[in-house]
């Protein structure tokens, strides 16, 4: 890559079915912008995300992982993202342990209503990941060329 | 051919000549381990520990190596090879025992249908090995017809007092030899072979030097595979590969694919027959209790070899799997258990 | 260790259990293999001491297979992996006497290697056990027993059993560490310089498996790594990516039910400090989600298994971790 050329992250946003993935539905009807990086997986719920789907996003080569769920409370399944919430914190803190920058991954809960939310998080995201750089501590050299 | 010598305070020098026009394969010591590895001017060399945790087989039939990369290009798959090793490169301290080790994986790479990635890291490699100064308990080479104190390589070398004797046993030694030849000085033949009287007087001490392979040999199949010694015997085996992947003589592997998103690299990587995936078909597996996949390695090395490689073991008895194995299992108490057994008869 | 023996042929010739699972001992004095004895003759090989370091619980899922019970030996630690493996329903209480046996701290014979000890022929510990007589071909040594101690007995969880039928035999503390400390030294290194530790120890992984193979909380009848549909199936190994996602995984997977037997860094054949892993993870269960020990008893809901309505959200566990 040239180096006058912008870095142009990945990101993989886990989304959940109910409320996450109705929220970017939301924002792209409502016309507001985010990045076009951001690619999104619809997952059933944010405890769908099992910690290795992370791991193998940035294996692949994404920047940047971040998984959207339903408030605190409102889960679809009552208490999916609570489970979520304790093993994501683990994994997070696991990662920033080996010595991945922190701010590679992030929760974030996104109601259906909340396009704007949606938008402004996904846009701050980038923004992070874009100033972290390239995800290079993660990524496996075979998936590089 | 001459005896030649360099003082231990000059290997540095040695190595840095060696590498400057070919690759080279250390032992070093990485976060505490001593594993054979590429040489480069930070590299700690250990030449001190006798054995490598991993058979510096490595070398020469890597862990995991490309076979070939598909890539999709204009609605056409377009298949690249590896490129064969083409650089030639010495490996530096190896010992009498992983010296076997790499005839035992001649005799499989190199029979026919010939192993083109195994043969072409061969044909480069020139290997300079070290003999064993302080045999360990864990030792029994001897018992394979390994002579610790004359290690069969291009270069053999002996640590005497303070220097180390360079003495060129091949061709390809031969020019090693005129390539270092400036740091090196004439050495002293005697001195090497009291060393040598000295090593050999070690090794009939070690606790297995009196291990009895009798009764192991390319006809005892039925008689050892039928055997009841087994049924106990296996059973702390936590079927982990630790053995098989230290071992320097184990040789088999698996092909897979690996996705890299944009294209598949097909790799081969060791395999272990301790796996419950080892030799997978359509149908399932060959062997499906861990019994079965213990038994299977042992007659392996001491019998199947055997029957088809004119009577040679593989086993080189460098007691790796002796040192490493999670539940203190390992080939010597496979061997002494059906002595046993043979004695209670 | 004579009372050992006694009391176990007196269980088996009274019918109590069918079979003994213990240590039998080995072809040199550091090396003495898990056993099944089904005989009074057989337990003469019996024997008990500082190098019988394997925790036996895992192999309590196969002997609940078996019929009739199995007399097992255990270690205070290892009475926790049998507490955490009957909560997840993986050995069967009715199978097991257990036999709570007493334990001064083992020994590892590579701590012994380390200190330059080679060829060694015998090593022989004395009644007290604070010192080891070993014998090699270049001369004897005496070694201090705490100083060829495993890791794992320096930052030892006490000298209580968790469960037991009866209890024989006295144990001793034997905490000269402090548990977390090297989680914490870690944890105050920069980025790169905790990529680089880590970088340097997981790239010596063989993938061997032996961690998860002796693991009792690696109890799955098929691990994920074995699945031949998955593309980082156990046995490639690159000097990149692999070994990282499979240990954190398999840390990740027993989060909450690892109970620091310590038996993953001792099997390691490269020596790799994989309790580092699960001892960062029992941390931040213990300061997140409140003190948790898994295995002390055989009820508890596990930490992941369980939630309150309000935990510590991810991104900040990462700042107060």
């Amino acid at each position: 890559m040239p180096m006058n050329e912008e870095f142009k992250p990945k990101i993989v946003a886990f989304c959940c079915n109910w409320c996450s993935y109705a929220g970017a539905d939301l924002a792209g009807s409502s016309r507001l912008a985010y990045p076009a990086d951001v690619k999104i997986i619809r997952v059933p719920c944010s405890c769908r995300v099992n910690p290795m789907f992370i791991l193998r996003a940035f294996e692949k080569g994404a920047d940047g992982v971040i998984i959207c769920g339903c408030h605190p409370g409102d889960c679809h399944y009552s208490t999916g993202h609570y489970y979520a919430r304790r093993r994501m914190a683990m994994l997070f803190s696991m990662l920033e342990y080996i010595g991945i920058e922190n701010g590679r991954t992030r929760v974030e809960w996104v109601s259906a209503a909340e396009g704007v939310k949606f938008s402004t998080t996904m846009n701050e995201f980038v923004s992070k990941i874009q100033s972290l750089g390239k995800n290079v501590r993660l990524g496996d050299i075979r998936c590089k060329n | 051919m001459d005896m030649f010598k360099i003082a231990k305070a000059d290997l540095s020098k040695l190595l840095a000549a060696i590498a400057a026009e070919q690759d080279l394969f250390v032992p070093a010591k990485v976060a505490g381990q001593t594993n054979f590895t590429l040489w480069n001017e930070e590299t700690a060399v250990d030449l001190d520990t006798l054995k490598t945790v991993k058979s510096p087989k490595d070398v020469f039939f890597p862990q995991s190596e490309n076979l070939y990369t598909v890539k999709k290009e204009d609605k056409k798959y377009k298949i690249t090879p590896e490129e064969l090793c083409s650089r030639d490169f010495v490996v530096f301290g190896m010992k009498a025992c992983d010296i076997q080790g790499v005839k035992v994986l001649d005799r499989v790479f190199l029979a026919d249908p010939v192993d083109t990635f195994y043969a072409a890291r061969r044909a480069h490699g020139t290997i300079v090995a070290l003999a064993c100064g302080e045999p360990e308990e864990s030792c029994f080479c001897s018992v394979f017809g390994v002579d610790p104190a004359n290690p069969d390589a291009d270069v053999a070398l002996w640590v005497v007092g303070d220097d180390v004797c360079w003495k060129a046993l091949t061709e390809k030694g031969e020019a090693l030899t005129a390539k270092v030849e400036a740091l090196l000085s004439a050495g002293d033949e005697a001195a090497v072979e009291a060393k040598k009287a000295e090593i050999n007087a070690i090794v009939e001490k070690l606790p297995y030097a009196d291990l009895d392979l009798e009764g192991w040999h390319g006809d005892a199949t039925k008689e050892k595979f039928d055997s009841p010694v087994w049924d106990d015997l296996y059973k702390p085996c936590l079927a982990c590969g630790t053995c098989t992947f230290v071992c320097p003589t184990c040789q088999c592997y698996d092909i897979k694919d690996y996705d890299t998103g944009h294209g598949i690299q097909r790799y081969r990587c060791w395999d272990s027959c301790m796996y419950s995936d080892f030799t997978m078909m359509a149908h399932g597996n060959n062997r499906t209790s861990q019994l079965q996949r213990f038994r299977q390695r042992f007659m392996h090395k001491l019998v199947y070899f055997p029957a088809n490689n004119d009577g040679m073991y593989s086993c080189v008895g460098c007691g790796r799997c002796v040192d490493k194995c999670p539940a203190s299992l390992n080939i010597v108490k496979v061997i002494k258990a059906f002595k046993k057994e043979e004695a209670a008869k | 260790m004579q009372e050992l023996i006694n009391r176990a042929k007196e269980l088996l010739a009274d019918g109590t259990v069918a079979r003994v699972l213990g240590w039998r001992e080995g072809d040199m004095s550091y090396n003495p293999e898990v056993a099944y004895f089904n005989s009074a003759e057989e337990l003469d090989k019996f024997v008990y001491n500082g190098f019988c370091a394997a925790n036996l619980s895992k192999y309590m899922i196969e002997a609940s297979k078996l019929e009739g019970k199995t007399l097992v030996f255990l270690k205070p630690c290892d009475t926790y992996s049998f507490n955490q493996l009957l909560k997840e329903h993986r050995v069967d209480r009715e199978k097991a006497y257990i036999i709570g046996v007493g334990c001064c701290g083992k020994l590892n014979v590579e701590a012994i290697k380390a200190m330059g000890i080679k060829g060694i022929q015998s090593i022989e510990i004395d009644d007290a056990c604070e010192t080891l007589t070993v014998k090699t071909i270049y001369g004897d040594k005496t070694v201090a027993y705490k100083d060829a101690m495993l890791e794992r007995c320096h930052v030892c969880k006490g000298k209580e059993h968790m469960v037991y039928d009866e209890l024989m035999g006295e144990s001793r503390d034997t905490v000269d560490a402090e548990r977390f400390a090297e989680v914490e030294r870690i944890e105050a290194m920069s980025p790169a310089e905790k990529f680089a530790f880590f970088q340097a120890e997981l790239s010596k992984c063989i993938r061997c498996n032996a961690c998860r193979n002796v693991c009792p909380a690696c109890s799955c009848r098929k691990c994920v790594f074995d699945s031949n549909k998955f593309d980082s199936a156990q046995k490639a190994n690159v000097d990149s990516f692999e070994e990282k996602m499979f240990h954190i995984i398999r840390a990740f997977h027993v989060a909450g039910r690892c109970t620091d037997c310590g038996e993953c860094s001792r099997v390691c054949p490269q020596g790799i400090p994989l309790h580092l892993f699960n001892r960062k993870f029992i941390k931040d269960i213990n300061k997140f989600y409140g003190e948790f020990k898994a295995g002390e008893d055989a009820e508890t809901k596990g930490p992941l298994t369980n939630f309150t309505f309000d935990d510590v959200e991810p991104c900040d566990a990462v700042e107060r971790g």
